[in-house]
């Protein structure tokens, strides 16, 4: 219950500082830029008779992956801006001395802020792709396999970034929490692209690097799984996968059951960081 | 007894910022807890309210440990510093924390608006709190404070950045809570406050508890007696000495001689009297002094320095 109501005044604090507005133009911005470039793009495509010729390889794909993308990473974004200053904020002004002495408990405010911001993150994310699929399927006439497991893939990624900067966000102040979050996500993302040229060029040591990166923090994993399970198989078969934003070596579902753990852990470390601390 | 502690304790690394405290208020008091800055006063109601945890010792508040939901329901709580959501409306930030006390929309809206009135803010409960002054948002605090009608009410220094007329109205909302039963735990270093407000006054130094009791169990003793006759000689002065050290003695511009005399308890007086009207002197004056709080509080920052 109180859960709940931490959430909700979690919800509404983004309201009021006028996020939720910014969110939601960005969000439409993108969409009408991305439909747009999309629109005269596809319609020189089609005429050359590239398309066609290429079938195969379901080129509308490429602008799908590259439209996901985009909104992967601005979920990744939103996920660290809407949580960067959550908790460290509410420290250092001292709100939080308000509200943790009200009846209730410590761990109900790291879960409720944490539910709170994930629901407006999930939102985000799923009303983004909807959208983006939408316009390559009325534009295009494509939709392609697997959306579901590809946009909870998408989720998570963006779980994985707020979760660990609320986590920052019981110890660290709001600039250095945005730091360190960050660093670990290009970290992620570089080793993502050293592990994917690895496998192209079969070298197991750039193999390695990328897998243990993942593991300290799996977000580009989940990025490169959903992009596997959106593109044709063909492009497999072409060896043609690591275009910018396609993935060759696509990690496990294995990877995924260890990124959803991640979260929880990373949650309940959160709590506990939060709940041991003075303040 | 509402708040009990025995050995409490915190310290921060090699500091101590509270050394060993045994501290008891009772139901209905207002408890005055003073100090100077870095006294461990914050420190102490921070680990009454569970927001940090004792390196030693025991507390329990309103019978159950530190920070348990079921005390904090009836406890209200005024930081010492704070600045609220600037973006929130001060009916906004005081609803948001009445649902956490879990008040119906009804109760809400009865207590938020005559709270805003009662700290004096009633005509502008829908600006901002971005736009308020630091005594304004000192008052919304307060008004967050009293929210669920508490039993038991921390304020962390409530007057700071308060204005004569904020300050005067900080005393009547304590002298008021006081009335209804309240039992009020104010942290200050504004000693005319306690001096008018409280019914029971800890002094604090170092985080070690110096002194506590009544105004008046405080302030009695180790009092001076000032004497003004006409006539003292000086062997009449010399036999003063049984009852204490002379520690001043001056010529008046109207021919009398003003002294001063260090003594115990006011049981000698009549002694006194007796033996300078007895040398042959004329009396004119026999003043005990109290030391007035201010005085104690100084006597008591001087202590560990001799
Ligand atoms: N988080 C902290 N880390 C390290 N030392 C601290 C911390 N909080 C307080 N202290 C130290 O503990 C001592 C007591 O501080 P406290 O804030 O309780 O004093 P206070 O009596 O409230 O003073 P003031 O009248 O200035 O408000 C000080 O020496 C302070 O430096
Ligand atoms: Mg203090």
């Amino acid at each position: 219950m109180n859960v709940l109501q931490i959430a909700r005044i979690t919800f509404l604090e983004a309201r009021w500082r006028k996020i939720l507005w910014a969110v939601i133009l960005l969000g439409l911005a993108f969409l009408l830029v991305f439909s747009t470039g999309f629109y005269f793009m596809w319609r020189d495509v089609t005429r050359s008779g590239l398309a066609s010729a290429v079938s195969v390889l379901e080129p509308v794909n490429f602008f799908l992956l590259a439209g996901m993308y985009g909104i992967a990473f601005l979920g990744v974004a939103l996920a660290l801006l809407i949580s960067v200053d959550t908790l460290a904020g509410e420290i250092t002004s001292g709100t939080i001395q308000t509200l943790v002495t009200k009846p209730l408990r410590r761990w109900e405010v790291v879960a409720g802020k944490w539910l709170g911001l994930a629901v407006m993150l999930t939102a985000f994310i799923v009303l983004m792709c909807a959208a983006l699929m939408g316009i390559i399927w009325i534009i295009g006439d494509y939709v392609p396999r697997n959306p579901v497991p590809a946009v909870l893939l998408i989720v998570l990624e963006g779980l994985i970034v707020l979760t660990l900067s609320i986590l920052g966000g019981t110890r660290l102040g709001s600039l250095a929490n945005g730091v360190v979050v960050f660093m670990l996500y290009g970290l992620a993302f570089i080793a993502g692209w050293i592990e994917q040229i690895g496998a192209l060029l079969r070298n197991e040591a750039a193999i390695n690097i990328g897998i243990v990166v993942s593991l300290l923090m799996p977000s580009e994993a989940m990025w490169r799984r959903a992009a596997y399970l959106l593109q044709p198989p063909a492009m497999s078969a072409f060896g043609m996968e690591a275009t910018p934003f396609g993935a060759s070596s696509a990690p496990s579902p294995l990877m995924v059951a260890y990124a959803a753990g991640y979260v929880a852990v990373m949650l309940l470390l959160a709590i506990r960081l939060f709940t041991t601390r003075d303040l | 007894m509402l708040i009990e502690t025995a050995r409490l304790r915190k310290e921060y690394g090699e500091l101590v910022a509270v050394q060993d405290l045994d501290l008891s208020v009772t139901e209905g008091e207002v408890f005055g807890f003073l100090g100077p800055n870095g006294a461990g006063k914050t420190t102490t109601v921070k680990m009454l309210l569970g927001l940090v945890k004792p390196s030693g010792g025991l507390a329990s508040v309103l019978g159950r440990p530190p920070g348990t939901p079921e005390a904090m329901r009836r406890i209200g709580f005024l930081p010492e510093h704070f600045r609220f959501p600037p973006w929130l409306t001060a009916r906004d930030f005081l609803d948001m924390h009445a649902r956490l006390y879990g008040m119906t929309a009804e109760a809400r809206r009865e207590r938020i608006p005559a709270l805003l009135d009662r700290v004096g803010l009633g005509g502008r409960g829908r600006s901002k709190l971005g736009e308020y002054s630091k005594g304004m948002q000192q008052r919304v605090g307060l008004a967050q404070a009293l929210l669920n009608r508490p039993a038991l009410v921390f304020l962390d220094e409530p007057t700071s950045g308060l204005d004569p007329v904020g300050r005067y109205e900080v005393r009547e909302i304590i002298r008021e809570l006081r009335g209804e039963g309240v039992t009020v735990f104010l942290n200050s270093h504004y000693l005319s406050e306690v001096e008018v407000t409280c019914d029971r006054v800890a002094i604090v130094k170092g985080g070690r508890l110096m002194r506590v009791g009544t105004l008046a169990e405080l302030t009695q003793g180790a009092n001076e007696v000032e004497i003004e006759a006409r006539g003292l000689d000086g062997e009449t002065l010399a036999g003063l000495a049984r009852w204490g050290e002379v520690t001043a003695d001056a010529e008046t511009p109207v021919g009398t001689r003003k002294v001063t005399l260090q003594m115990t308890g006011d049981d000698a007086l009549p002694q006194i009297a007796a033996y300078v009207v007895g040398r042959g002197a004329q009396l004119y004056a026999l003043t005990p002094q109290r030391p007035s709080l201010e005085e104690l509080f100084m006597r008591v920052m001087a202590e560990e320095r001799a």
